[in-house]
């Protein structure tokens, strides 16, 4: 017999794909300035939130000075005019004062805090939608909805409708006949579904309506039929204003292109042998969902984030520029970019400023986002 | 033999069908085989003869829709898989029946370490603390023959050749001491000198720890190295069947006839190879009759319209062709009344 041990020694790279995803981002040198400005302003953000928070913030986003109005970017603070405690702690106004006088680089540090928790929340919902979609339609796609299934929920929905509207009998009614038919389906199903002798109406009730890729998929096709921006604005006017209204109805309405990806991902890994592999060894549904298919899908993902964070961050400024964003007192690159419209002659720091600022941060996450894209495509590697 | 009184595995008369737009593909029409204790047991045709379907079947594997299972059984330890609900199948699956794939390069996930692979392949039929599950993922490398386990662990799988990623796949098939191991033409895509060492490899642990493998291949070098029983298949039927020392010295059926006179071995040096004419049929339209009737050089009138019967020649030696059964006979009487 030949001997086996020892037969085999190869001397393969010893590089994990996350090495060797670096060793091909390192290429790019637009894409490690993005990620130098990304970590630049993390830290900022971080720093500034730090910085202008709490009962007694060092650098005070919302002390009013009147007389100390629309000073130019470096500007000295007369110390004679204000308490000690009013006086910018850097002893110098380094982005200027706006038009009530307060510190814009205070007001700035402030607003790097908003914009770097919209983004990344606002992205993460619509990450985690995406993906909860997208693997529903991709994995169990072809399972159908029956009939009696879109009827109970047709009854209940009707029933929370009724009851919504005040009419409390006719709603209770509606909802206790669902849970009624429910119950009837499930007990059904145990008895007399396996002795083969289903009554014909309730055969025909049981067929399949629609696939669940159908509903999921041209849903996606609704959502993003609608212009985001000013189902955003509509959205926004009816709720009260506040951040986490605002993160949460931009994830809420940027999922689409994940749950694509995440789909069209699955559909092609669903084929591949090595599930078919993991099935036979026992995994289970969940677990190939989760531990085999998602680390290979999750590339285009992460892409598709990065761009979208910087997405997320021009409407955040875009709506607090409209009066539709965070509220007033707080500051963000997008209302300080509003208040300072006025004095666009006076004050072109105002403007300028907060501009630049959106501009930098928005481009970085573009270029790092296709730097990445790049460096994981594997048709663009061998260049 | 002594094993068919209880089989390990025995598949009766099974019928999977894939139903398309607007015909059905017969892919397994009527299989019957057993796998008894200890036992290699090969399953031998032509591509798209159904072989893979059937063993698929036995791990509950085939999907449904489109695939449907029209009729017979599969047992397993005298207990019907067929019926079972997922999970139940699931406890199966690795545990007691597992399998090794054709392609040893996409069977294993891409971002994963071996190791980290091969550890799932426990975790998720035992529960063992880390420790353990590492001593036991080094004492498998080390079973199917890889050099420095411990490093090999680390490993993804485009770091390996592809006989070792096939001797992972082992490994993790072997991960729980299945009492059966279904692997589906595990050297075809391996070259000729690593196809040796697995086959030496699946041998060795065969022996050591006593299980059973159902060994799907279309290489009759393969067959006669490893098998002790063969089916040979045929559009979804069961051609011959006997032990490998009838199949390769008294094979009564054409097509196996056929396919022994293709092996390079066996035609004179210089000489054109023996092929069988004409394709395996579109098992959506198969022949009426014997379906090797197309291609049989013995073929008949009777075999254009009647569908062959099992032909038993003592021994455990069966045939689906009568016209050659019926020849032997009219030989024999001959012989006879010469004497």
């Amino acid at each position: 017999m030949i001997p086996t041990e020892n037969m085999e020694h190869p001397e393969a790279p010893k590089r994990t794909r996350l090495e060797e995803l670096w060793l091909l981002f390192k290429e790019n040198r637009l894409a490690i300035l993005g990620l130098v400005i990304f970590a630049l302003f993390f830290t900022t953000a971080v720093v500034g939130l730090i910085l202008t928070s709490g009962q007694d913030p060092i650098l005070d986003p919302a002390i009013i000075r009147l007389q100390e109005k629309l000073l130019p970017p470096l500007a000295k603070p007369s110390l004679e005019t204000m308490s000690q405690n009013e006086a910018p702690k850097l002893g110098i106004y380094l982005f200027g004062t706006d038009d009530l006088g307060r510190d814009v680089f205070a007001r700035m540090l402030q607003g790097a805090w908003v914009s770097l928790t919209v983004g990344f929340v606002a992205v993460g919902i619509s990450v985690l939608v995406g993906i909860f979609m997208g693997g529903i339609a991709g994995f169990f796609g072809q399972r159908h909805i029956t009939y009696d299934q879109v009827l109970i929920t047709a009854i209940m929905f009707a029933g929370v409708v009724l009851l919504g509207l005040g009419k409390d009998m006719a709603g209770i009614a509606a909802l206790f006949v669902g849970h009624a038919s429910i119950a009837f389906l499930f007990i059904s199903k145990r008895t007399f579904w396996k002795k083969n002798s289903i009554p014909k109406w309730l055969k025909t009730l049981h067929r399949n309506a629609i696939a669940l890729d159908t509903i999921i998929m041209r849903l996606v096709d609704i959502m993003l039929c609608f212009p985001s921006f000013f189902l955003i604005l509509t959205v926004v006017a009816l709720l009260p204003a506040s951040m986490y209204n605002i993160m949460i109805v931009i994830g809420l309405t940027s999922w689409m292109g994940t749950t694509r990806f995440v789909r069209a991902e699955f559909l092609s890994l669903r084929e591949q042998d090595f599930v078919a592999a993991a099935k036979a060894l026992g995994v289970g549904n969940f677990r190939i969902i989760f531990r085999h298919m998602m680390p290979n899908a999750i590339a285009p993902v992460l892409v598709s984030a990065t761009i979208g964070i910087a997405t997320a961050i021009l409407t955040e400024a875009g709506l607090s520029f409209l009066g539709f964003g965070v509220p007033p007192p707080h500051a963000t690159w997008g209302n300080i970019l509003s208040d300072g419209k006025r004095f666009i002659f006076d004050a072109p720091w105002l403007t300028f400023i907060p501009g630049i600022s959106i501009l930098i941060v928005v481009l970085c996450f573009n270029l790092f986002g296709e730097g990445l894209k790049d460096a994981m495509n594997p048709k663009l590697r061998e260049k | 033999m002594e094993h068919d009184n209880n089989p390990l595995l025995s598949v009766q008369d099974l019928k999977v069908y894939f139903h398309g737009r607007d015909d059905t593909a017969r892919a397994v029409d009527g299989v019957s085989y057993n796998v008894g204790k200890g036992e290699t047991v090969c399953l031998v045709g032509e591509s798209g003869c159904g072989k893979t379907v059937s063993a698929l079947t036995v791990l509950g594997l085939v999907p449904q829709p489109p695939g449907e299972i029209v009729s017979g059984d599969v047992l397993f330890k005298g207990k019907s898989i067929l019926g079972l609900k997922d999970e139940e199948l699931q406890h199966i699956r690795g545990n007691k029946i597992a399998m090794v794939f054709q392609e040893p390069l996409t069977s294993l996930n891409p971002v994963f370490t071996i190791g980290d692979q091969i550890a799932e392949a426990i975790q998720v039929h035992e529960d063992v603390d880390a420790k353990t599950l590492i001593e036991r993922c080094v004492r498998l490398l080390r079973d199917v023959g890889i050099a420095s386990p411990e490093q090999r662990l680390k490993d993804y799988p485009h770091q390996l050749s592809g006989g070792q990623r096939q001797r992972v796949m082992i490994a993790m098939a072997l991960a729980c001491s299945p009492d059966l191991i279904i692997a589906d033409e595990p050297t075809t895509a391996l070259d000729v000198t690593v196809q040796a060492q697995i086959l030496n490899l699946l041998r060795t642990i065969q022996k050591k720890v006593s299980m059973s493998i159902l060994y799907i291949t279309h290489d009759l070098g393969v067959v006669a190295n490893i098998a002790d029983k063969v089916y040979v298949m045929y559009s979804g039927q069961i051609a011959e069947q006997g032990n490998t020392e009838q199949i390769f010295t008294q094979s009564r059926h054409p097509y196996t006839r056929g396919l022994l006179a293709s092996l390079p071995g066996r035609s004179q040096r210089g000489s054109r190879l023996h092929s069988i004419p004409g394709t395996v049929p579109n098992p959506s339209y198969k022949p009426a009759g014997c379906p090797f009737h197309p291609r049989c050089s013995s073929a008949m009138e009777t075999c254009r319209s009647i569908p062959p019967e099992m032909c038993d020649y003592g021994n455990g030696h069966l045939s689906r062709c009568p016209v050659i059964y019926e020849l032997e006979l009219e030989e024999k009487n001959r012989e006879k009344r010469g004497n």
